[in-house]
């Protein structure tokens, strides 16, 4: 619970910072974010759109170059990719004329084929679409393709597992089956996960803890621990109290904008 | 429903509207023949190029004359091809390769095929082998840049995802780029294929003594506009054939791509 998992193999992000180079200047996107994320847990973080927590997570998934601080798995400093991360976009990037097997063998590489096969055929049963294994990607529906870009992040047996809006293209009902779907992914592998949404139902659903952001520049404004057990239920008291917390967060906000834009 | 769902009925009518444009055209052609509005020195009518094409077919000359172009065009884009594929390939996937090959790609590529005509000559001489090269000469260029355009059109989310998942650069270009690249790749073909078709007219311009290029340009030296007729018809048909012919091939081979049709 909490931050009290094993240090072993924690993400440790300490005074990052992340700046861009535009043509008048550069203009920070993430100042100063201090957040460490225990073994096994699962953070959601949540922001309005441009608040930085995408590219927070692309730093953590080593697509970005460039920041100052320290962002650490485990011992190792985050300089680049490594399969000892795992990633799943809002569009699931599927490669279209790839069978969903193939799909998910893509990440395996220089293991034996055997082996393969069998990560396949396992990952594929994990996420229930054993059945899909020779279905093209245009075959499928949203939740499904999504499910697949599951399977793939996940085929290396990741330690972390980095959510980047991955339900945000999908309706409603696909959208909640698709949570409790991750939900039961993750007691069964026992990865980290992080996932970064816009939508605060689905963060506090999710989440150990609920990491808020602001934006312009995009900080840490509030951690919020989530202290239900699951499965939650999104009409409970406890559960409509935090949304009302978080809620807050944004409102109050919201208010200000106006006083900065000077 | 109000609309007619027969689709039978719908596919006749889609038949008649494919060949009803091409009807009008050719009826209004004959028509102002017989009204003494057009001589058929200048233009003949439908009916007198109708006869000549059926006597070209029956004489056998038709046949030899086509058979000799399209293998011609046949073995010049078949090179353009080959090369046009894998130095496209190359020049897609390596920077240091495009900035040393660019220059000089855009510089001869506008160079219309004719022009080399004579230089054509002198290398190769007067038989077969220049008019290959300039068939290649047409075809290589389609081939070529749209195979790079396809190649340096992936999509960077399937780099990300590659990045993320460290696949090596060998599958990553086996399994996303040169897949990717196809429907680019298959324009090229096409497009090589139709432009190596419209250079056999220009490449039978050296010393032919057969070919469907040399049937016009003799026809016309001996005032047979109506030969000349049956030459540019015939090579539109087998244009249109060859054509149907690579599009049927690309919907095969590129089932997953969904593209937009027209309403």
């Amino acid at each position: 619970m909490g931050t009290a998992g094993s240090l072993g193999e924690s993400l440790v992000i300490e005074q990052l910072n992340k700046t861009y180079r535009v043509s008048t200047g550069d203009v920070p996107a993430l100042q100063e974010i201090n957040l460490t994320i225990g073994e096994r847990e699962f953070v959601s973080i949540v922001g309005s759109s441009g608040c930085g927590k995408s590219t927070l997570l692309r730093i953590i998934a080593g697509l970005e170059n460039g920041y100052a601080g320290t962002v650490k798995l485990g011992d190792r400093r985050i300089a680049g990719p490594g399969l000892d991360r795992g990633m799943v976009f809002q569009e699931h990037r599927l490669i279209p004329w790839l069978t969903v097997e193939q799909n998910v063998a893509f990440g395996l590489n220089g293991r034996a084929p055997g082996e393969n096969e069998r990560l396949v055929r396992e990952h594929l049963e994990l996420v229930g679409l054993s059945s899909f294994a020779k279905a093209h990607p245009h075959q499928l529906s949203g939740g499904m393709a999504q499910r697949v870009a599951i399977a793939r992040a996940l085929v290396n047996q990741p330690k972390l597992l980095l959510l980047d809006e991955p339900f945000g293209a999908l309706d409603a009902l696909t959208k909640i089956q698709m949570q409790q779907e991750i939900l039961r992914i993750w007691e069964a592998e026992r990865t980290t996960m992080v996932l970064v949404t816009h939508d605060i139902d689905e963060a506090i659903y999710l989440g150990d803890r609920v990491v808020i952001m602001s934006s312009r520049p995009g900080t840490v404004k509030k951690i919020m621990a989530v202290d239900l057990t699951r499965p939650r239920d999104r009409s409970s008291y406890e559960f409509i109290q935090i949304r009302k917390g978080i809620y807050a967060e944004f409102f109050a906000e919201a208010e200000k904008p106006f006083a900065y834009a000077i | 429903m109000a609309r007619e769902t027969n689709p039978r009925l719908q596919k006749i009518k889609h038949l008649l509207q494919y060949v009803s444009l091409s009807i009008v055209i050719l009826a209004v052609w004959q028509t102002l023949y017989h009204l003494g509005y057009i001589k058929p020195i200048i233009l003949p009518p439908p009916s007198k190029i109708a006869l000549t094409f059926w006597e070209l077919l029956n004489s056998g000359a038709m046949a030899k004359h086509v058979g000799i172009s399209v293998l011609r065009v046949l073995e010049g884009f078949g090179i353009a091809a080959v090369l046009g594929l894998s130095l496209g390939i190359a020049i897609g996937l390596s920077r240091t390769f495009d900035r040393l090959t660019d220059l000089i790609i855009q510089v001869i590529k506008p160079i219309p095929p004719i022009a080399w005509i004579p230089l054509a000559i002198l290398w190769f001489g007067i038989g077969e082998k220049s008019k290959v090269y300039i068939i290649f000469l047409g075809a290589f260029f389609p081939i070529i840049i749209n195979t790079i355009d396809g190649i340096r059109q992936t999509d960077h989310k399937f780099v990300e995802v590659a990045r993320i998942l460290e696949v090596p650069r060998f599958k990553f270009v086996r399994q996303v780029v040169i897949p990717g690249a196809f429907p680019a790749i298959m324009t090229g073909i096409r497009v090589g294929l139709m432009v190596a078709w419209m250079c056999v007219v220009a490449a039978e311009l050296i010393a032919a003594g057969s070919g469907i290029g040399y049937l016009i340009m003799d026809a016309r030296q001996l005032s047979q506009s109506d030969v000349v007729l049956v030459g540019m018809i015939t090579i539109g048909i087998i244009g249109k054939l060859m054509d149907s012919l690579i599009k049927r091939l690309e919907k095969r081979l590129i089932g997953w791509k969904v593209s937009y049709v027209g309403d």
